[in-house]
């Protein structure tokens, strides 16, 4: 059971990064479909500039980096110039696809040491939650803090309530003398970079290796995720954990004795998500889902 | 996934041109993961470098990346035919029906798919043993593993798959009666995470030694940082755990494209059936390694047998696990059986989704 639940821990981490950074953007009202490809370029960038500078504490700003710099093409080209939302994310996951192959390219067949991992006090290594909560390298609670303060800031700060108004009425936004358009370009950015430090937690810490297309979809499970938490954080970490959970449960089979198929195990987040999509238009109090998502702004004159 | 739909567009497009009797043979390869996966997929491309180096002008490549086995392969095998390729080559197992579609169509069109194990008369099909070099493994694993439990990170519940895991187990087993392995299947060809992830819990499940049917390198890598010896898979992986792989299964397709291209080029080629394993080259084995003496010439030492063809991997009695005897004492498993080879023998823990 307990190497079981490092493992969810473990997994969970670059959904939590990719996550929160797509719900901060969400919530202004963009819809960033490029997560995958930013979470590509942040694993490849991280993952050559800690090779080269033997530094992992750098290729982690590089990978954060990285993300952002794959949102600055999406606020150029979706906010800038009012492209649609849904295609310029994809333009961007395609982009991000090859753009980081290329870069990877002879990189590939280099091997990194493992970021390394904190240890816990050896006089309470005796518990078993403390193994499974300590032990960990410094990207994982940082996805933790993460949350927290996302959490902390879209709740209780003046900046994160009007992150929140423009995402739910853009019009009403900007005739209060909101920066609408400069307040989804931050959280995009913002977006970016956590896509890009989930990506580089990949390629430093998870399999600390180069490889295209080492993301494998954790991009659009981490856009799931969003919906699955309804827009919002803490949520994100409960499911973040059921997610990582169903992608973990099929390896522990012999252990946890279950009889469920590991296809059916592949498929459950998905299913979640859709049963949660349902739940919401089902709800009859309002839900969190940000009015104005995905929907282009001009502003007027 | 996007980059091949914009690639196989690109081919449609812009190669549709009617093929004259001087222009060069063009030649297209499909492949189910990147190039860069530093195995499967790595060694096909190795294979079209070479057809390139060989044939120079004659010849004109195109490949397409990281097709998914499904209804997107249909699509990009059709607009490699339909764009003037006159040999296809389709590089994983779950390609068979849609080349098999496609080859109906274009009759003129020379298709060869590997693994696979329909044909027609312009549709070969090619493999490689590499259970021959799975069993070798497999005896190496048996004489270094303390517990008698490997771990096994598998990709699809295809026969392929489950031949390599029972011969390797039948390896271990010869050195070992009472060995098991441990079988998770990561339900991917290629997903680094995942592999590196069934690695971890196999480890943790207690086996204290590694191989796998999937096609990076992230399993040897694992089991390097917990200190596991692992064996490589389809290329030398010995870069991401050179303390720990142990050897690895190479496979060298290379010659055997360079065949199929002459042939083609001199208007020789039929559909054949090829399944060719150590003895002419198509499988080989990396330099053994981080072991004792003893166990690497043992090694080598059944790698001659098998080339000689003294020694059959599936020579019975083998019993699979519900108590059936599969093949008898004496006797070999036949090529047929073998391509559809459906059970487990007696030792391997894990389910076998049908």
């Amino acid at each position: 059971m307990e190497p079981f639940l490092i493992a969810v821990i473990v997994a969970a981490t670059p959904f939590l990064y990719a996550a929160t950074g797509e719900l901060v953007a969400e919530r202004s009202g963009v819809l960033n479909l490029g997560v995958e490809g930013m979470m590509l370029l942040g694993a490849v960038a991280a993952f050559v500039t800690a090779l080269t500078t033997g530094s992992s504490g750098l290729g982690i700003l590089a990978g954060a980096a990285a993300g952002a710099t794959g949102a600055l093409l999406f606020v150029i080209v979706a906010l800038g110039f009012s492209a649609n939302q849904a295609a310029t994310g994809l333009a961007l996951t395609i982009f991000g696809a090859g753009a980081s192959g290329l870069i990877g390219q002879g990189y590939v067949g280099e091997a990194l040491k493992p970021l390394p991992k904190l240890q816990a006090p050896e006089q309470l290594a005796e518990f078993s939650g403390v193994r499974i909560l300590f032990n960990h390298d410094v990207l994982v609670y940082g996805a933790f803090a993460l949350i927290a303060i996302v959490w902390l800031y879209l709740n209780f700060t003046r900046s994160g309530l009007r992150l929140r108004a423009v995402g739910d009425d853009h019009h009403s936004a900007q005739a209060l003398g909101l920066g609408v358009l400069r307040i989804r370009s931050l959280a995009v950015l913002f977006g970016g970079a956590c896509a890009g430090i989930g990506g580089a937690y990949l390629s430093l810490a998870y399999t600390p290796l180069w490889a295209e297309d080492m993301t494998a979809g954790r991009g659009w499970i981490a856009l799931a995720l969003v919906v699955f938490a309804s827009w919002r954080p803490l949520r994100i970490v409960f499911g973040a954990l059921i997610f990582a959970a169903f992608d973990q449960a099929g390896n522990y089979r012999e252990t946890l004795n279950i009889e469920i198929p590991s296809q059916f195990l592949s498929m459950a987040p998905y299913l979640a998500t859709i049963i949660a999509l349902v739940m919401i238009s089902l709800a009859s109090r309002r839900s969190d889902t940000p009015a104005c998502l995905g929907r282009e702004f001009r502003p007027d004159r | 996934m996007f980059r091949t739909l914009l690639l196989g567009l690109a081919t449609a497009l812009g190669l549709t041109a009617a093929q004259a009797a001087d222009d060069p043979l063009k030649v297209g390869f499909v492949y189910v993961g990147p190039i860069g996966d530093h195995g499967w997929t790595y060694q096909h491309h190795e294979g079209l470098k070479a057809i390139e180096a060989k044939y120079g002008d004659k010849v004109k490549t195109t490949f397409v990346e990281s097709v998914s086995e499904g209804p997107d392969a249909e699509r990009v095998i059709r607009q490699l035919a339909a764009s003037g390729h006159g040999l296809i080559f389709t590089t994983s197992f779950g390609f068979m029906d849609p080349t098999v579609k496609v080859a109906k169509q274009f009759p003129k069109v020379k298709f060869e798919h590997a693994t696979g194990f329909k044909r027609a008369d312009n549709l070969a099909t090619y493999s490689a043993r590499f259970y021959e070099g799975r069993y070798i493994a497999g005896q190496i694993a048996g004489k270094m593993s303390k517990n008698g439990k490997a771990g096994y990170v598998a990709s699809f519940p295809i026969p392929e798959v489950i031949r390599g895991v029972n011969a390797f187990l039948l390896g271990m087993q010869s050195v070992n009666p009472d060995s098991e392995i441990s079988v998770v299947w990561v339900n991917s060809w290629f997903d680094p995470g995942k592999e590196a992830d069934a690695t971890k819990a196999l480890i943790a499940q207690g086996a204290d030694i590694i191989t796998q049917h999937t096609d990076s390198p992230a399993p040897v890598q694992t089991a390097a940082n917990a200190g596991i010896p692992a064996f490589g898979q389809a290329s030398d992986m010995h870069e991401f755990g050179k303390t720990a792989q142990l050897t690895s299964i190479i496979d060298n397709w290379a010659p055997y494209y360079v065949t199929r291209v002459g042939k083609v080029l001199d208007g020789t080629w039929e559909s054949t059936d090829t399944w060719d394993g150590i003895q002419p080259g198509m499988v080989q084995m990396s330099p053994y390694i981080n072991m004792d003496y003893e166990i690497a010439k043992a090694a080598k030492e059944t790698e001659d047998l098998i080339r000689l063809g003294r020694l059959h991997p599936f020579t019975g009695p083998i019993v699979d696990r519900d108590g059936k005897e599969r093949v008898a004492a004496g006797e070999t498993a036949d090529d047929g059986m073998m391509a559809t080879m459906d059970f487990f023998v007696k030792g391997v823990i894990g389910d076998l989704p049908k």
